[in-house]
């Protein structure tokens, strides 16, 4: 049986998907946060995979999702230290919390 | 001549105006008001000398070899020019009326402000009140030396803008306020009909320039080519609508009701504006423009009658009034309007002039003479309401015996405006007699009649101020003013007294030739004698005090009635404006502004109001809202492409 791109693909759909769902459903930021990080690495995989099966020659794809990776970590960083200043003063991580900047 | 002193004198009150305007609260009142007397002391000195330089120089720019004097034009500067054609200028104009003028205004205008350091001593906005002062100064004489039409009515407005200011000096006294929007919504209408005259007159003879209008006239009849409006020709609806605006100024019939009220004013404004300068600037103007008006005899018919009917009417009202100010205030409508009878009957009618144009001579004679017996007897009643702390003279009666100096001065100006020779009013007030005989002796018969009332109302109010009975003074006996007060004072007795001998023909008549005047001695012995008898009557009614004058009252109780409540002008203009214009047409139009124009823009914000409250709660603050709506515009797009290309 011959390994075909739609095995590596179907994989990182399902990783995307579930982080699609986890973003929409989960209250908890981080929950949220783990949820992004789930699609980043879906479309990471999808990079590597077109590289892999349409262009074997060359290696772009590969560099890219290390700098993907790279940045992806910088951000986290990021988005940890926002949720836990927003831990110190509101004293929870609920997302449906956070809406005093509507209208 | 040289354009340097007129720029000046121009110039100089107008600077003093920005000086005490911007810096006076910083100075003290003394500065303050030296300053001004200063700045105006100078400015009169100035026109002195212009005026004297015009009249006797003999210098070929001001009088021909005929002895003609000419307009000469100082200097005139184009201050906006639209078109070729349509150019307004900003000059200086100096003829025979625009030098005498200079002389009455300069001359007035300083003695008031000495006069109102002591009138005015303490008074809250002393420093604003000289500046109001000189900036009404510098307005009259740009009006009174306008090279044309148009620059004359933008110095019209700037004095009317500063005799509002001036009446509503005591801004936080309701009466005055209301007084001076009176005067200048009443002037402001008036000035309607003067700026339309203005550009219907100016759209036919396609200039504004005095000189070029009023030298051999006849082609601005000719410009016109005949048009007519409504029955009259255009060139009569011109003149008609230019003296409109002199009746606001002027306070002629039926546009006289704001002169009465403007007496709220400090009283040395009301001699100054209200009494010599400001009101006379229809009479100006009507002289300015003579040559003009004689084409047209129904426009000087108008002046005539209308200012035959103001002079008996503000007579009449003025023998009934009990404070001192309004029977001034009325007796001053009476004499301009004196002034105006006078100019009209100087036109025969028919293009030419009547009698050699005695009548405008006479008119301008009077308004000199009369600027200063006026200002004579306003700064005296100033100075008894100062001294009795009250406008009426139910609270005066026996004054001669404390107030000697005012005493005199008041009964000299009395004498004067009643026609008494030798003092000035009788010699122009003669002349415009002999006018209006020579143009209509009905016409004659009327002014002298009310010259006859004019010297009732004189006397009546110097018996009941000076003679009649000594009430209680209250807390302290009055006395004679400071001396800032009694110079100006007894400066215009003695202009009074002798102003009359000043050979007028000599220097201002119609075409600027000079002549002889002659008395009429029919003329000038009747109108003595019925002057005399009037004042007898005076003396027999209020000399002392006793019951003939409620008698009389009581006698004529309609007649009173209506002379007291001034022919109820007053509630006429209040019925029009209120029931008539407010209702009838104000309310409607504020209707349809508030209902349809306001509705229309208000039903706009509305439904944006509406469209954002609907729209509104999808910016929920819930990011996981955000997303899944997003997630399904996307997919929904993803589906649609999808379809597309299939």
């Amino acid at each position: 049986m011959e390994i075909t791109a739609l095995y590596y693909l179907l994989p990182a759909l399902f990783m995307f998907c579930a982080g699609v769902y986890g973003f929409i459903t989960r209250k908890n930021m981080i929950a949220m946060l783990i949820s992004l990080e789930l699609m980043l690495n879906g479309v990471d995989m999808n990079f590597v995979i077109f590289n892999r099966f349409l262009f074997p020659g060359s290696m772009e794809g590969m560099y890219f999702t290390l700098f993907a990776i790279g940045i992806a970590a910088a951000e986290t960083a990021v988005a940890i230290a926002i949720i836990v200043n927003l831990f110190r003063s509101k004293g929870n991580v609920d997302v449906t919390g956070l809406n005093e900047m509507k209208f | 001549m040289d354009a340097t002193l007129p720029i000046i004198i121009l110039a100089l009150p107008l600077f003093m105006f920005l000086l005490l305007g911007l810096a006076g609260v910083k100075m003290s009142h003394k500065a303050a008001a030296w300053l001004g007397i200063l700045g105006m002391g100078t400015t009169a000195t100035l026109s002195y000398i212009t005026a004297f330089t015009y009249f006797f120089s003999q210098n070929p720019e001001f009088v021909s070899a005929t002895g003609e004097r000419l307009q000469h034009v100082v200097f005139n500067l184009t201050w906006l020019a639209f078109t070729p054609d349509l150019v307004i200028s900003l000059g200086f104009l100096l003829d025979p009326i625009s030098a005498l003028m200079l002389v009455v205004i300069t001359t007035i205008s300083f003695m008031v402000h000495l006069y109102s350091l002591g009138y005015m001593e303490g008074e809250r906005g002393f420093q604003r009140y000289y500046a109001f002062l000189s900036l009404f100064s510098f307005s009259m004489l740009g009006l009174v030396v306008a090279t044309n039409i148009f620059q004359m009515y933008i110095f019209w407005e700037l004095v009317g803008a500063s005799s509002y200011l001036l009446i509503g000096f005591f801004y936080t006294k309701h009466s005055a306020v209301s007084a001076s929007k009176k005067a200048f919504i009443v002037t402001r209408f008036a000035d309607l009909g003067f700026l339309i005259g203005i550009l219907v007159l100016s759209y036919y003879s396609q200039t504004f320039d005095f000189i070029r209008l009023t030298t051999d006239s006849s082609w601005v009849l000719a410009s016109t080519g005949g048009a007519t409006f409504m029955g009259a020709s255009v060139l009569t609806w011109a003149l008609v609508l230019i003296f409109m605006g002199g009746m606001g100024k002027s306070a002629m019939l039926p546009l006289h009701i704001w002169l009465p009220d403007a007496m709220e004013g400090p009283t040395p404004v009301s001699a100054l504006i209200h009494a010599a300068t400001m009101v006379v600037a229809g009479v100006f103007l009507v002289a300015r423009m003579f040559p003009v008006y004689i084409l047209e005899g129904s426009a000087t018919t108008i002046i005539v009658v209308v200012g035959a009917l103001t002079a008996f009417y503000a007579a009449m009202v003025a023998c009934t009034q009990i404070d001192i100010k309004r029977v001034l205030a009325f007796s001053t409508i009476s004499q301009i309007a004196f002034m105006m009878v006078s100019l009209g009957v100087a036109s025969s009618g028919n293009g030419e002039v009547c009698h050699h144009g005695l009548g405008y001579m006479a008119s301008l004679f009077h308004m000199f003479t009369h600027a200063m017996f006026k200002a004579l007897l306003f700064l005296g009643a100033g100075a008894l309401i100062h001294a009795v702390h009250s406008n009426d003279y139910t609270a005066m009666g026996g004054l001669r015996k404390y107030m000697p100096i005012t005493h005199w001065t008041f009964l000299i100006g009395c004498l004067a405006i009643a026609g008494i020779p030798p003092f000035s009013g009788f010699f122009s007030k003669d002349e415009i007699l002999s006018a209006a005989y020579a143009w209509s002796p009905y016409v004659g018969i009327w002014m002298t009649v009310v010259a006859a009332l004019t010297a009732f109302y004189m006397f009546r109010l110097y018996y009941l101020i000076f003679w009649w009975n000594n009430p209680d003074y209250g807390h302290h006996t009055p006395h004679d003013s400071p001396w800032c007060m009694n110079v100006p004072l007894v400066f215009l007795a003695a202009v009074s007294c002798v102003a009359g001998f000043i050979p007028f023909g000599h220097f201002v008549t119609w075409n600027r030739m000079p002549y002889d005047i002659h008395l009429d001695p029919v003329i000038a012995v009747s109108s003595v004698v019925i002057a005399l008898l009037a004042i007898a009557l005076a003396t027999r009614m209020y000399a002392r005090e006793n019951s003939l004058p409620a008698r009389f009252r009581a006698a004529m109780p309609r007649l009173w009635d209506w002379c007291y409540h001034r022919f109820y002008w007053d509630e006429l203009y209040i019925f029009i404006t209120h029931r008539i214009i407010f209702n009838g047409i104000c309310r409607p139009i504020a209707w349809f502004d508030r209902h349809i124009i306001d509705g229309t823009m208000d039903s706009f914000a509305t439904l944006a109001n509406r469209a954002s409250d609907e729209i509104k709660p999808l910016q929920s603050g819930q990011i996981q809202q955000y997303v899944w709506i997003y997630l399904m515009g996307a997919l929904a797009l993803g589906v649609i492409t999808i379809l597309c290309l299939i």
